[in-house]
């Protein structure tokens, strides 16, 4: 039987300093034009933690408001904030940067993160009152050092610094001398996507009701690579970030495809537990420090707040079919191949109208699609466009020359099977999956039947191909048949036919059936 | 346009020599569209990359303007091209084109 979406979880870091420190963006200008207009600038155009919660796309993001809010509310958002704008909502919070910084020392197992103890001790009561963080988390936190002692670190051990307020309150330590895929900018990159995972991990737990020791398999799809100078990329972000979660039963494992990561990671995750390997797989990712202030040079240039300020951070927990939630349909995936080819009707085809012609359905079937989920407020002005519209006009153009809908109908299709983006551009992060927690909802609710999450991916940034990637699977309505019905219903199929076996037996033995 | 785009633009101009070398954009955007024309023109808005400071005055197109599309055969333009002009503001793309070409 198809596994099903048990729960979900979407959450937010608001990381102010690190876009100044961390970002790529800000790390190759201090490189290439250290006295830059751009850096001097930057710091005023950076938001407070209360103007990123108001932050109607981050409110989105989180669960407290609906995609369809977005529509209500003209373009620009950034100077619409939300009034009474909740940290907390419906799928998951929006963590500040100061309880960030100690939840990366509870996920740090090196001792490599050292805290400023003054800031430890301002800070741990209010960590510990997040409702995700359990004692056995918030004891991770150590007392903390001297501030010396942590300035020696970052001058003059090759450290990274941890700025809080563009004050430094700590550090992260170099893991090797020599092994540059240990340094402190690789490590810190690491524990911040490990400690944004972990998050969305504990917000999982907490959203699905289980407990953590249900989840045997967890799956981490992010974009960072972790090892040493013999195995750059050896991995395990997910059993990482299990152990710190809490999830004792668990092992697991990373799968990488760019932005196409978590697409990927759901279809293994669906097809482990259809497959009855693993009953309940967790698939999750943290957010990416480098993608912070990404199209910040445009966001100045124009006079604009800095607006890709938040790591973002997701999970997904797929389990056996309990006759309620919605199913992850394995006989509609799309797949972009390597025979495929690169035009965007080549891709489209490959993602959405093959797969469904299979099983005899039209791109009109599907209620809901969920591409490219970026944010436009934060791409129109870096001149990148409305790429999840872009998305849903090449779904609707692809229709129209196969005939499914008119030409005029092209808008109508856009309005009615799209919605606007939301996700922070984080990569992998907005890639599809941003909407399986509304998905989830809308069709429990009756409100569709159908909905298509793909993933796409662009590959040819590693060097290794010029090929593009991407997969696409369907979240469909629950038959309404659990998985113990089904072994039940195999029974009665068995029993058919060992009754049929013995009538053929019967009838080859001479017409002894009159017996 | 990114780095690494730059670099390769400003290698293959170098070997063969600016006016024997035409570049032909597919930017979904007018003005990503005009910045990487800018770049391959009069050089890196950006003040970033490789062509900062360098104008190798290419001939420059977008995939969608009738100059290049008149020399694509109509199969394969309608397979590889036609979903996504239906998709485009041609008319954006063709203005910020030539609004670059203009200053050369």
């Amino acid at each position: 039987m198809n596994s099903v979406i048990l729960s979900s979880s979407y959450v937010l870091v608001h990381t102010p300093d690190m876009v100044i420190h961390n970002g790529s963006t800000q790390n190759t200008e201090r490189v290439v034009n250290p006295d830059s207009e751009y850096l001097k600038a930057l710091p005023q155009h950076i938001r407070s933690f209360e103007q990123a919660v108001a932050y109607a796309p981050n409110q989105v993001y989180i669960g407290n408001k609906t995609p369809n809010f977005l529509n209500s509310l003209a373009m620009p958002w950034y100077d619409k904030p939300i009034e009474n704008a909740d940290k907390f909502g419906r799928f998951g919070q929006i963590m500040p940067q100061d309880e960030f910084y100690l939840l990366i020392q509870a996920c740090d197992v090196f001792d490599v993160v050292n805290l400023e103890k003054n800031f430890v001790a301002e800070i741990l009561p209010k960590f510990k009152n997040n409702p995700l963080i359990k004692e056995d988390i918030a004891l991770r936190v150590k007392e903390g050092k001297d501030i010396d002692f942590i300035e020696n670190i970052v001058n003059n051990e090759h450290g990274e610094g941890l700025y809080h307020n563009n004050k430094l309150v700590g550090s992260v330590t170099r893991g090797h001398d020599v092994d540059v895929n240990l340094s402190a900018h690789v490590l810190h990159e690491n524990l911040v996507s490990k400690a944004s995972s972990v998050l969305s991990l504990l917000q999982l737990i907490k959203n699905a009701n289980i407990d953590a020791n249900d989840v045997e398999y967890v799956i981490d799809c992010s974009e960072e690579a972790c090892g040493d100078v013999n195995q750059r990329g050896g991995g395990n972000f997910a059993k990482a970030a299990a152990e710190i979660a809490g999830l004792n039963n668990a092992t697991g494992s990373d799968v990488r495809s760019f932005c196409a990561g978590p697409a990927h990671a759901i279809i293994m995750a669906a097809s482990l537990v259809k497959a009855g390997t693993y009953k309940c797989v967790a698939v999750t990712a943290g957010g990416s420090t480098a993608k912070l202030g990404m199209n910040g040079k445009d966001h100045v240039k124009k006079g604009l707040p800095v607006l890709e300020d938040v790591l973002g951070g997701f999970a997904v927990l797929i389990g056996v079919n309990d006759g309620v939630h919605p199913e992850i349909n394995l006989d509609i995936v799309g797949r972009h191949t390597v025979g495929t080819g690169s035009s965007p009707e080549a891709v489209i085809t490959s993602l959405l109208s093959a797969p469904l012609e299979r099983v005899g359905l039209k791109m009109t079937d599907v209620d809901k699609y969920s591409a490219e989920m970026q944010n436009p407020d934060v791409t129109k002005p870096a001149g990148a466009g409305d790429v999840p519209l872009s998305n849903f006009k090449m779904i609707a153009a692809l229709s129209v020359k196969k005939g499914q809908i008119e030409r005029k109908e092209l808008p109508i299709f856009v309005e009615k099977h799209g919605m606007p983006g939301w996700a922070p551009t984080q990569g992998h992060i907005p890639s599809g999956v941003p909407y399986i927690g509304f998905a989830v909802n809308d069709i429990l609710e009756n409100k569709i039947n159908r909905a298509m999450i793909i993933g796409k991916g662009s590959l040819f940034l590693g060097r290794m191909t010029n090929l593009f990637d991407g997969v696409s699977f369907i979240i469909q309505k629950n038959s309404g048949k659990k998985e113990s019905e089904a072994i039940s219903e195999d029974m009665v199929k068995e029993f058919i036919a060992k009754a049929m076996r013995n009538f053929a037996e019967s009838l080859m033995g001479g017409g002894n059936y009159d017996k | 346009m990114d780095l690494e785009n730059q670099r390769r633009v400003k290698d293959i101009a170098e070997a063969n020599g600016p006016e024997n070398v035409m570049v032909i954009l597919g930017a979904a955007e007018g003005e990503a569209a005009g910045l990487a024309a800018e770049t391959v023109t009069l050089g890196d808005p950006t003040y970033a990359g490789p062509l900062t400071g360098v104008s190798l005055k290419l001939e420059v197109y977008h995939i969608c303007e009738q100059e290049i599309k008149d020399q694509i055969p109509e199969d394969v333009y309608d397979e590889q091209i036609s979903m996504m002009e239906m998709v485009l503001d041609v008319d954006d793309i063709v203005s910020e084109m030539q609004a670059i070409r203009d200053q050369i």
